[in-house]
């Protein structure tokens, strides 16, 4: 047995020494983000803590205070300390929306096995929900002149995005009751190609999301008189989105309904046969997962200020699956560590990749092509990822594991059966 | 209103009817993977696009070298579209092997998911050999036949108009017709194609009678993709411009017209796109006359989808196919 295998089983054993490893770590790149004047690897550092966070093996309420001080706290005060602060934090918080979407489509995709190529809709959905009333667009059809809504509807509005999208999302799952498999892939595919052309045609008989053009200067949200106007005040808003959804998704996943879930995804005639009823289960899954993705939209509406079908297009869709598939369908932590890696790929290490190179051959050091500069080869990357994930990873970075009873509880004889574990023992403590 | 509709039918039948005879050849190949695999393969659209730009950068090679007014168009026409055909053949080969044949016994999703990723790798791929190459994505591509002709509906009866006609038209209806009889008689009529249909029956059952299922699904996937790619020159010649992204709006409308004749069956392909393609037509010419100009031809793909969910959901069997009852 080799050093390092001591020392994996060690600080397996020994929580002091995980908690200083992580305390360590955190303060280091910490420190490295508050000092550097814009270093893309030691936020990516610093974002890792919560991986490593993930991997101690304190029980799980020790990790999500330990979580939440890292996320309310270290982050934002680690990059408060250069001019970049904004651009850190809005990188942070579109992480936050995509890892709530991927949470969403995780449900209709990972726990209910119905593959949904058109989530975007959704998402679209929620922003022009607010969008259309928080701007003087509302005006065109609704006379009064009541509209644009002050920013204070804001909070409401993120219930009612997340409602609307909610009632879309069962509009798109009728078909589900009769479609499934592939077919039920190209029929969200349709649906959501057929959203976007209307956003982008809705101009007239009525001017509804005038269309194209798009709708600008948004009222931002304000709470009590204090308005929302930089990323870094966004970044708490959907931190406490995202909290919500994570606590969500997480008693879904093991409610009864979300077993329902994984047995209609498992075998829908088994599943049937058991007593779940088929079209309710699915119609849930996909309103569930839509409302998720509504809300965010909401948000994104306010952040950006500007909404245009632009933003909508299938490769948002293909980023979201892409985000779920690399991450591990069904698995909740994967499908977070899945759309943190895609976003911070997407807007950082991308961009960033692209400044270089633009320098480098600036400098004359080295000739790229513009038709390769990495931003542009985004299709190319996630297609390689679906290939190869689909290849030699089919259950993504960190695996989904159900909950798991030991055999001796279950077979210990009838007058045991009552004494199931409330919080349940995985079979296997730590996967390597 | 009928009477501006009735005015311009013949130009929307002959237009319809050439798009129609483009998406019956695509749907050929999404109809072929499926009857064998149960695969939608969803990079089939890309490989469609793919042929497009090879066939085009053929043509551009011989205009650079001056040979395109020495030879006659016809022959041309006819080499690159040959050209086309073995580039996206192998293509198609290439990613059964790579991204199809490991996953033949995982779960639908998986492949599903590794047929999305082919696409999206495909799209990126053109489009940087193309940008690199001429600097822009968007190919204007030089046209071997330019001649238009009219045909005088008009003397028949007042009611129609005059329809236009491209050269380019005729020979799309003549390759197609040929590409499609051809599948045909091999499917029907050969060995090999006898192979195919008893592989898509029943793949163990086909392995134990001596046919080797792996070439089989090869041969599939070749002549499958040879046909997009054929299609994907007689769509530029038609249309004059392609981009990296024309294959994924086609290929879904395509797909919809193999699930409109029943997917799986050749001939309910070839009906499923010339019904698509005309009903496209007529939408783009008179969506906007019949609601008053509030809905314009932009409306036409929404129409296309719809076409596709409704017949999901009411017949997914397809209009020629036999339902498939489910295995317990």
């Amino acid at each position: 047995m080799s050093k390092l295998d001591n020392m994996r089983i060690t600080l397996r054993e020994n929580k002091l020494a995980q908690i200083v490893l992580l305390v360590l770590f955190t303060l280091v790149t910490a420190a490295a983000v508050y000092l550097m004047e814009r270093s893309v690897t030691a936020f990516l550092l610093l974002l890792a803590s919560l991986l490593l966070l993930y991997y101690t093996s304190f029980t799980n309420g020790i990790k999500w205070i330990i979580a939440l001080v890292l996320l309310l706290v270290v982050i934002p005060f680690a990059s408060s300390g250069g001019t970049s602060y904004d651009s850190y934090m809005e990188v942070a918080t579109q992480c936050g929306i995509y890892v709530a979407m991927a949470l969403g489509l995780n449900i209709v995709v990972g726990f209910a096995g119905l593959l949904d190529m058109g989530f975007v809709a959704f998402f679209a959905v929620g922003a022009y929900t607010y969008g259309i009333f928080a701007t003087d667009q509302a005006n065109n059809f609704i006379s009064g002149d009541l509209f644009p809504l002050s920013g204070g509807t804001f909070w409401i509005f993120i219930l009612i995005g997340g409602f609307m999208a909610g009632i879309f999302g069962i509009l798109l799952g009728l078909p589900v009751l009769r479609v499934k498999g592939d077919y039920l892939a190209i029929v969200t595919l349709g649906f959501g190609e057929i959203i976007r052309i209307i956003f982008n045609n809705l101009e007239k008989p009525v001017n509804i999301t005038n269309g194209a053009m798009g709708l600008s200067s948004i009222q931002p949200p304000d709470l009590f008189g204090f308005d929302f106007t930089f990323p870094h005040q966004y970044y708490f808003i959907v931190i406490a989105i995202l909290l919500v959804v994570i606590f969500a998704v997480r008693r879904l996943e093991h409610s009864r309904l979300g077993r329902s879930w994984k047995a209609v995804r498992e075998n829908e005639i088994a599943a049937q046969s058991m007593g779940i009823p088929l079209i309710r289960t699915k119609l849930i899954a996909f309103a569930i997962g839509a409302s998720f993705s509504g809300m965010m939209g909401v948000v994104f509406a306010a952040k950006q200020t500007f909404i245009d079908p632009t933003s909508f297009t299938l490769i948002e869709s293909t980023t979201i699956l892409v985000m779920v598939v690399l991450g591990g369908m069904g698995s909740v932590p994967g499908v977070i560590l899945g759309a943190s890696l895609v976003t911070i790929l997407n807007l950082q290490v991308l961009t960033e990749l692209t400044n270089w190179l633009n320098q480098l051959s600036m400098q004359g050091i080295i000739e790229v092509p513009n038709a390769l500069s990495p931003s542009k080869m985004q299709r190319f990357i996630f297609g390689m990822i679906l290939i190869l994930v689909a290849i030699f990873r089919p259950n993504g970075l960190i695996a989904a594991k159900n909950r798991k009873i030991p055999k001796e509880v279950v077979t210990g004889g009838p007058h045991q059966h009552h004494k199931v574990p409330a919080t349940p023992i995985s079979a296997k403590a730590n996967p390597e | 209103m009928f009477a501006s509709i009735l005015q311009t039918l013949p130009q929307v039948l002959i237009d319809g009817l050439a798009l129609g005879a483009i998406y019956a050849v695509v749907a050929l190949g999404y109809t072929m993977v499926y009857g064998i695999l149960e695969l939608i393969n969803f990079a089939h659209g890309e490989i469609f696009m793919t042929g497009a730009f090879a066939g085009t950068s053929v043509l551009l090679l011989f205009q650079s070298m001056g040979w395109l007014g020495s030879l006659p168009a016809w022959f041309s026409y006819v080499l690159i579209i040959f050209i086309a055909m073995m580039v996206t053949g192998a293509l198609g080969v290439g990613i059964e092997r790579v991204a199809y044949r490991p996953l033949r016994k995982a779960p639908k999703l998986i492949s599903l998911i590794s047929a999305f990723g082919v696409s999206f790798v495909l799209q990126d791929l053109v489009r940087f050999i193309a940008e690199l190459k001429t600097g822009n994505y968007i190919i204007s591509v030089p046209q071997l036949f330019d001649g238009r002709f009219t045909l005088g509906f008009s003397s028949m009866t007042a009611m129609f108009g005059n329809a236009t006609v491209k050269t380019n038209t005729i020979f799309i209806f003549i390759v197609a017709i040929v590409l499609m009889i051809g599948l045909d008689i091999f499917v029907n009529r050969t060995k090999w194609g006898g192979a195919m249909r008893a592989v898509a029956q029943d793949r163990e059952t086909a392995s134990l009678m001596s046919i080797n299922v792996n070439k089989v699904i090869l041969l599939t996937f070749f002549i499958g993709s040879a046909l997009g790619g054929s299609t994907g020159v007689l769509f530029a010649q038609q249309y004059g411009t392609i981009d990296p992204y024309i294959g994924f709006i086609l290929g879904l409308k395509a797909f919809t017209a193999a699930v409109l004749g029943g997917i799986g069956n050749i001939r309910g392909a070839m009906f499923g796109g010339v019904v698509i393609g005309v009903l496209e037509m007529f939408a783009s010419a008179n969506l906007g006359i019949m609601t008053g100009g509030n809905f314009g031809a932009e409306y036409k793909d929404v129409f296309a989808f719809a076409i596709l969910i409704v017949v999901l959901i009411f017949k997914p069997e397809g209009l020629f196919g036999r339902a498939v009852k489910e295995k317990v």
